[in-house]
């Protein structure tokens, strides 16, 4: 019974895990829900790429408390470890929910980021570390994981093969609004594995009447009922377990499988013509399931066992020709892999839109029989090296089309180059001439504001003086100078002459003083304006000047790096592509080889039964006649 | 009985995870050694995306020219928005369709550039129209129009749409 608990309790874990992207309240940080809006389209390798820059990017501020992401800091570093964890990063993403973990953050932030890191390791299959990351929680646990937290603690003890301390977890579960009916079922498998099988079935009883209408809880509840059926039907109790085998909804996933059941279950009983009711509902269903192909030769074998040889014979050659026509349709889904169809279909672009790709793989011309991998197709390991292959494939045509555009980026350097090249020494000549006048009205500029500021604290009338009036003013003191260096002797009339008009003048000066500052200041004021234009429509030259270099200088390196690494990583994504391909063709092509072998041992069980039900039916025939 | 332990045995092989135990044992070694070289070249391939980006907006989009637009739906919009077309100074930027999951993404919080340009500093003209369903069924179009100074930092302009309503902010 331990393959059963554990392949089931994966299948609903796995249900349970698919959360959606983080979504904080209020956005400040447009680039933070850019990454957001494609995470929401699934295209984690774009969120990827554009919250890895984002964060880089904040992280190299000078005052990153300062940036817009900072309200969203913690949101943005576990949103790189979730994107990475559905972009299938499996050891980036752990990477940078430690780190989130070891970094100074709020309690509640610490116990989300144990959560998922738990939640990767259990992912993995590493039990042991996902309890201990789990066991990192302390305090505070964020409401909207709690019983996330406590589901997947209780499947951590089941795989850790602790059903008791699962059961107590489960049991805590019961009344959860998102686990209800998945605790409610582990609970069941908990108690199977720790040897309660009363207690079990009692579980699964329970579990499998649950009132629901959610897709997921109903399939939960068919499981739980099939699971109780098969036990009392390996107890030989067969009575006991046909309750269980016919409440399994007849649309459900587990329909085939619950009325294959109930079939063996009323021959195990002789009641051969109950047998033949879930049987031949299920004989007609979808040939390639196994439990309908085994239906096709349990049938006939009932009516058989009913002495209708003839109909039985009848059933009998219906299966034989179904069954050679899907060994015919296996033969040729194994050619058509062989091909490399199989591969072709998968990078199809038409098939990666639809979210159920895999289902719509059958309805592709040229492409092998998909239903009968469906087994397969939902295993773990093959999904996870499909996934792969499908990544691989997107990422060789993002590389290709890179490829292409480091062309373009050549040839816009190039142009750009050729027609800055030439105009650029005149502009600098121009420029150089422009810088020096511009430096030297700078200089005179600095120099009007310094004696300004002086006058204002050391007023100096003759600083503002007309040219006129210090034409007059150095006149004076010209004749004055004269006059005392004179032999000669003046007249009074001729000193008092020269005194009244240099009174005259500094009358003009020191009364007219404090208007003419405030005209000096007024105009020193207009000249300040016209100075930064003129520094801003340099600034700006300077810029348009930088700009132009900018746009063609500088480039060839990065571009010719990120060439080789992209033409590098081609070479690397092909060779992995046909690594993974060629090993998900090898189990693919041995899985339908395993299928056909079946149905061949199928195929000699109705060829012999069916001579055999010709004989009876003829003896029977004969009898009659003889009577 | 025999075929009852049959049915059985086929129905645990058909709950268990893998049914060719064998076949996946011997490559389910190999399956784990290439994830581990795939998650390796993912991480590459991110690093050039990432280096690619830096360069083509360099190149393209240079800081003291650059010109970005943001839409995002207003918190709890249920309306259904069908196309954005902006112009900028008179001339269309951009006219964008949007699918069922881009409006699905834009409702759960998400942000779309719509559009990256490169306009001179100084003042500019922007147009937005918004064209949609409203919940009643109704078909509806909102026009606005907005001015933003270009300095000679990128500019991001955020659009937040409601039904019907448009506002406009700088960040």
């Amino acid at each position: 019974m331990r393959r059963i608990s554990s392949s089931l309790v994966a299948v609903v874990l796995g249900a349970c895990l698919a959360a959606s992207p983080a979504q904080c309240e209020e956005l400040k940080d447009l680039y933070f829900g850019e990454a957001l809006y494609y995470a929401h389209q699934s295209d984690y390798f774009s969120a990827l790429e554009r919250l890895d820059s984002e964060v880089m990017q904040h992280g190299e501020l000078d005052e990153p408390e300062l940036g817009a992401l900072q309200y969203h800091i913690n949101d943005a570093e576990f949103s790189l470890g979730d994107f990475e964890l559905r972009y299938r990063m499996h050891h980036r993403a752990g990477r940078a929910i430690k780190a989130v973990l070891e970094g100074a953050v709020d309690e509640r932030v610490r116990n989300d980021a144990a959560y998922r890191l738990a939640r990767i390791h259990f992912q993995k299959n590493q039990v042991d570390d996902a309890m201990r990351a789990l066991n990192r929680i302390d305090g505070e646990v964020p409401k909207p994981i709690r019983d996330d937290v406590e589901f997947l603690r209780a499947n951590i003890y089941l795989a850790q093969d602790k059903p008791e301390d699962s059961m107590k977890v489960f049991e805590k579960l019961q009344d959860s609004d998102s686990y209800g009916g998945f605790a409610a079922y582990n609970l069941g498998i908990a108690y199977l594995q720790d040897g309660q099988r009363s207690l079990a079935l009692e579980q699964l009883d329970r579990a499998g009447q649950i009132t629901t209408d959610d897709p997921a809880e109903l399939a939960i509840r068919d499981k739980s009922n099939l699971v109780a059926g098969t036990i009392y039907l390996e107890n030989g109790e067969q009575e006991r377990a046909l309750p269980y085998l016919n409440r399994v909804r007849l649309d459900g996933p587990f329909s085939n499988q619950a009325l294959l059941s109930a079939g063996w279950a009323s021959m195990a009983t002789e009641q051969f013509d109950r047998a033949v009711v879930p049987w031949s509902m299920l004989a007609e269903r979808e040939v390639t399931d196994r439990a309908t192909q085994e239906a096709m030769l349990a049938l006939p074998y009932a009516y058989g066992k009913l002495d209708i040889h003839g109909r039985a014979a009848v059933y009998y050659g219906r299966a034989l020709d179904a069954f050679g026509a899907e060994v015919d349709k296996l033969n040729k889904s194994i050619d058509s892999i062989r091909e490399g169809k199989f591969l072709e279909a998968l990078v199809r672009e038409e098939i990666r839109k639809s979210e159920d790709w895999v289902i719509r793989l059958r309805s592709l011309p040229e492409t092998p029989e998909t239903y009968y991998m469906m087994e397969l197709l939902a295993s773990h390991d093959f999904q996870t090296g499909l996934q792969n292959y499908l990544d691989l494939a997107d990422l060789r045509r993002k590389l290709l089309a890179w490829e292409a555009s480091f062309d373009s980026f050549d040839e816009m350097v190039a142009i750009r180059h050729e027609h800055y090249e030439p105009l650029l020494p005149d502009v600098d000549i121009y420029f150089r001439e422009l810088d020096s006048r511009l430096r030297l009205r700078s200089e005179q500029h600095k120099m009007l504001v310094k004696r300004r500021d002086d006058l204002l604290t050391t007023p100096r009338p003759e600083f503002l003086a007309t040219p006129e009036e210090q034409a007059i003013l150095g006149r004076i003191e010209y004749i004055e100078s004269q006059m005392a260096n004179a032999d000669i002797a003046f007249s009074d009339s001729f000193a008092a002459r020269l005194k009244r008009l240099k009174g005259r003048l500094t009358w003009t000066l020191e009364t007219e003083y404090h208007a003419r500052l405030t005209e000096f200041d007024r105009n020193l004021r207009s000249l300040d304006q016209a100075m930064a234009v003129a520094q801003a429509e340099y600034d700006q030259y300077v810029r348009s000047r930088q700009a132009a270099t900018h746009s063609y200088v500088g480039y060839d390196t990065p571009i010719k790096r990120l060439r080789t690494k992209a033409r590098e990583s081609v070479a690397k994504v092909e060779l992995l592509m046909a690594r993974q391909g060629r090993l998900l063709e090898v189990v693919a092509i041995e899985e339908l080889m395993a299928r056909r072998s079946h149905l061949e041992n199928y195929g000699d069980k109705a060829r012999f039964a069916l001579a055999d039900s010709y004989d009876r039916a003829t003896q029977a025939q004969a009898k009659v006649t003889d009577e | 009985m025999s075929c009852l332990t049959r049915t059985l045995l086929l129905m645990l092989l058909a709950l268990a995870p893998l049914t060719n135990g064998l076949a996946q044992d011997l490559t389910a070694g190999d399956m784990k050694s290439l994830d581990g070289q795939v998650q390796e070249i993912k991480s590459d391939v991110l690093g050039i995306a990432s280096e690619l980006s830096n360069l083509e907006e360099r190149l393209l989009y240079p800081s003291n020219t650059q010109v970005s637009v943001f839409v995002a739906l207003a918190e709890k919009e249920d309306f259904r928005l069908d196309s954005v077309q902006i112009e900028i100074n008179g001339e269309l930027a951009t006219h964008y369709i949007y699918s069922f999951k881009e409006l699905e993404a834009l409702q759960k919080g998400g942000v779309q550039r719509i559009y990256t340009g490169n306009m001179t500093t100084g003042e500019h003209q922007l147009n937005v129209t918004i064209m949609g369903k409203l919940k009643s069924g109704k078909d509806f179009t909102e026009s606005d129009s907005f001015v933003f100074s270009k300095g000679i930092e990128p500019k991001a302009l955020g659009l937040t749409l409601s039904g019907p309503g448009i506002q406009v902010g700088s960040w």
